[in-house]
């Protein structure tokens, strides 16, 4: 019976993610259906939570990273990997084995108006915990619970009030006093703030490193905004289309990006400062994520890459760190951006030409 | 000292929720918005009129001097021995053996509300389980279930009570039994849809981030997410179920007399109704109040449990609304006409 002790071996690391791939099976129409495919939402991704640390995961709508969320929470069977916690190996344990890991890890949900049930009380919704682990009962687990909502600047006299009487952002809170409620190590925030108002999200993020600092938190903050990501990271991974594309240190991923597709991720998040914003280039990449069910071959950016090249579409490029950078800053690129080049995309300038033409509804000189 | 402070905050901790704000409860929501509706509001009241008459029927039988199952052969039959008409003695008159009709309907109202009620509540309680199974686990369990649901709902219900009543017996118990085996599949099948589309929400995904096991997520997160539409699917299969034990009475595979049924009333009357109107129309008259009620009332409860759900007379009512509220400037008037 192995119990999430603290273990020996490397201290600092929490949680540690080895080649994990997930696939989903994609079924045919018909009586007997039968797979006719995979998503391959997940595929190879390798990385290190260090303890009180906060990883940024970011990357598009459908890059795998809820499904990567979800495979470290414990909640889907991974294909193929492992999940190491704590010392512990977590992936494929049966539900009554990860009991006790599941005090450990607890999730923080995008929808703050899916993932709370509307039928049950706030008190008892956040008690939910203390239920489930049979930890405390009766006026104990109310004291604990109202303490919570607290912590988490809910009034705890609205024990008994139901999810729709509170806004978005209270909403958000609750989910957070029932994730701490049972003091875990690992957060997993699934899009914690992207349902919110900017100003509710500033709060959020506050009380989400307040937490951290108080309770000695490790957070995987998953996000779809690089600059929240930035705000609130040590570490930070881009992935596209199920694979690593570059991690590393917030700082020097933010400041010197090596992979294209980080560049075009970061040039496209707005800026504050209109004049920094007129002077920055925004790269637009050209086509839509292609589908996970057949991904491209070698580089899975390379359809979509200003800087590709034949080799992109042959080989797969391995995550590494690149010549000058950091060993913690790794690029999986085959021709990353050296520091200081800005990317040019003359592709995508042409394939915009037409487009703006007709916007101007004087567009008919060319043919 | 340091002992006493502890207590003290032990004490304020627990005198924190002094006054605890009670939340408004969608099911006091849902109340408020019944009680606002005339015609849910009345079924009400008749249903329970005629609960407390059913009730109290051998307090009645007492009053009146009338014992359900006395024939008056001298003052209940005249002297062609037809039943005698209403009257002061006999209210709603008497049947083909001069029994008291208006005492013998009271009897009869305790068995359909017996039958309605406790069908309704097996039938329930087991389609919500295998309803959940169903949607829930998925997968096999899903598939067999549901296609026993589906033979079920196939199956011709007058054959088999007949074929149960000659085997068994006409009884009460059979006929509830016919009636639940019947009123269980119609719920399981929509037990299990909502099921189906209740368990892809996230907070059922939260609960199973937190530990909780099938059996606490299906009782605790997904069942009360089906009480709302399972009140109106009860309350609109107990009379139903009143006319499925009238029919089977009716036949004489249901309820047996000497024991009065609203079913075996009217069947009675096939055979005086050309001289005693009264025993066709009397039973007719409360089993189709009593029905009509039970469906107004659920039609009442849908509308309050689903304030979107758009149905028949609804713009009637809104309208009818909207007039009576327009002098006294209620904002919500708008609201309802959007």
């Amino acid at each position: 019976m192995s119990t999430p002790a603290s273990a020996a071996g490397d201290g600092d690391v929490l949680v540690r993610v080895d080649n994990l791939v997930k696939y989903f099976p994609v079924r045919g129409a018909g009586l007997v259906p039968r797979a006719i495919g995979q998503v391959q939402a997940v595929d190879g991704v390798s990385l290190e939570l260090r303890r009180g640390q906060t990883l940024g995961l970011v990357g598009e709508t459908g890059c795998g990273k809820s499904t990567l969320a979800r495979c470290i929470a414990g909640l889907i069977p991974v294909t193929s990997g492992t999940v190491t916690f704590d010392g512990h190996r977590i992936s494929g344990l049966s539900r009554r084995a990860m009991q006790p890991f599941r005090r450990e890890i607890q999730m923080i949900f995008q929808d703050p108006y899916g993932s709370l049930n509307p039928r049950r009380r706030v008190g008892s919704i956040i008690g939910d915990p203390y239920a489930v682990h049979k930890i405390a009962s009766g006026a104990q687990r109310k004291r604990a619970v109202q303490e919570m909502m607290e912590r988490v600047g809910l009034n705890p006299e609205h024990y008994n009030r139901f999810p729709a009487e509170f806004s978005g952002g209270q909403r958000q809170r609750i989910g957070l006093a029932r994730a701490l409620a049972l003091r875990p190590k690992l957060i997993i925030a699934d899009e914690p703030v992207s349902a919110l108002d900017v100003s509710i999200q500033a709060q959020i993020l506050n009380l989400l490193a307040d937490l951290q600092r108080d309770f000695g938190l490790t957070y995987l903050f998953i996000a779809h905004d690089l600059e929240v990501v930035r705000h609130v990271s040590n570490q930070v991974t881009v992935m596209y289309l199920g694979r690593i594309a570059e991690q590393g240190p917030a700082q020097p991923v933010y400041a010197t990006p090596r992979h294209p597709y980080t560049a075009a991720l970061l040039s496209a998040a707005p800026a504050a400062d209109p004049d920094a914003a007129a002077a920055r280039q925004r790269i637009i990449l050209t086509g839509d994520v292609p589908s996970p069910i057949s991904p491209p071959d070698g580089c899975r950016f390379h359809p979509r890459c200003p800087k590709a090249q034949q080799a992109c579409g042959r080989l797969q490029p391995a995550l590494e760190a690149k010549p000058g950078d950091p060993a913690e800053h790794q690029t999986a690129c085959h021709y990353p951006l050296q520091p200081g080049e800005t990317l040019t995309v003359p592709a995508v300038a042409a394939a915009r030409a037409p487009a703006a033409a007709d916007g101007t509804l004087d567009g008919e000189d060319a043919s | 000292m340091s002992l006493t402070e502890v207590g003290l905050q032990a004490d304020v901790a627990s005198d924190l929720p002094a006054g605890p704000i009670e939340g408004r409860s969608p099911w006091l929501l849902a109340w408020r918005r019944l009680r606002k509706d005339k015609v849910a509001v009345a079924s009400l009241i008749v249903i329970i009129v005629l609960a407390v008459l059913a009730l109290m029927a051998p307090l009645v039988a007492h009053w009146v001097q009338h014992p359900v199952d006395m024939p008056y052969t001298n003052s209940g039959l005249n002297s062609f021995g037809d039943p005698v008409a209403p009257s002061g003695k006999f209210l709603l008159g008497t049947d083909v053996l001069g029994r008291d009709l208006f005492v013998r309907i009271l009897y009869g109202a305790r068995v359909s509300l017996l039958v309605g009620l406790v069908t309704t509540a097996i039938g329930t309680a087991a389609g919500l389980i295998v309803g959940m199974a169903a949607g829930y686990f998925g997968g096999v369990i899903d598939t067999v279930l549901a296609r026993f649901i589906d033979s079920v709902l196939a199956f011709p219900y007058v054959v088999l009570a007949l074929a149960l009543a000659v085997v068994f017996g006409p009884s009460l118990p059979v006929t509830i039994g016919v009636i639940s085996f019947f009123a269980w599949a119609a719920i399981a099948r929509v037990v299990r849809g909502q099921t189906l589309s209740i368990k892809e929400k996230e907070y059922i995904e939260a609960a199973r981030s937190l530990g909780a096991g099938p059996l606490r997520i299906m009782f605790v997160d997904i069942a009360p997410n089906l009480v709302a539409p399972l009140l109106v699917l009860a309350t609109l299969f107990i009379p139903t179920a009143i006319v499925f034990e009238a029919t089977l009475s009716y036949l004489g595979v249901g309820i047996q007399p000497p024991t009065a049924s609203w079913g075996n009333l009217l069947s009675g009357a096939q055979t005086t109704y050309n001289v005693a109107w009264w025993d066709l129309v009397f039973p007719c008259v409360f089993l189709l109040v009593t029905t009509l009620a039970f469906n107004l009332l659920g039609d009442g409860v849908r509308d309050a449990l689903d304030p979107r759900t758009e149905r028949l007379f609804a713009s009637r009512r809104r309208s009818a609304r909207r007039r009576s509220r327009h002098g006294r400037r209620d904002a919500a008037a708008p609201a309802g006409g959007a």
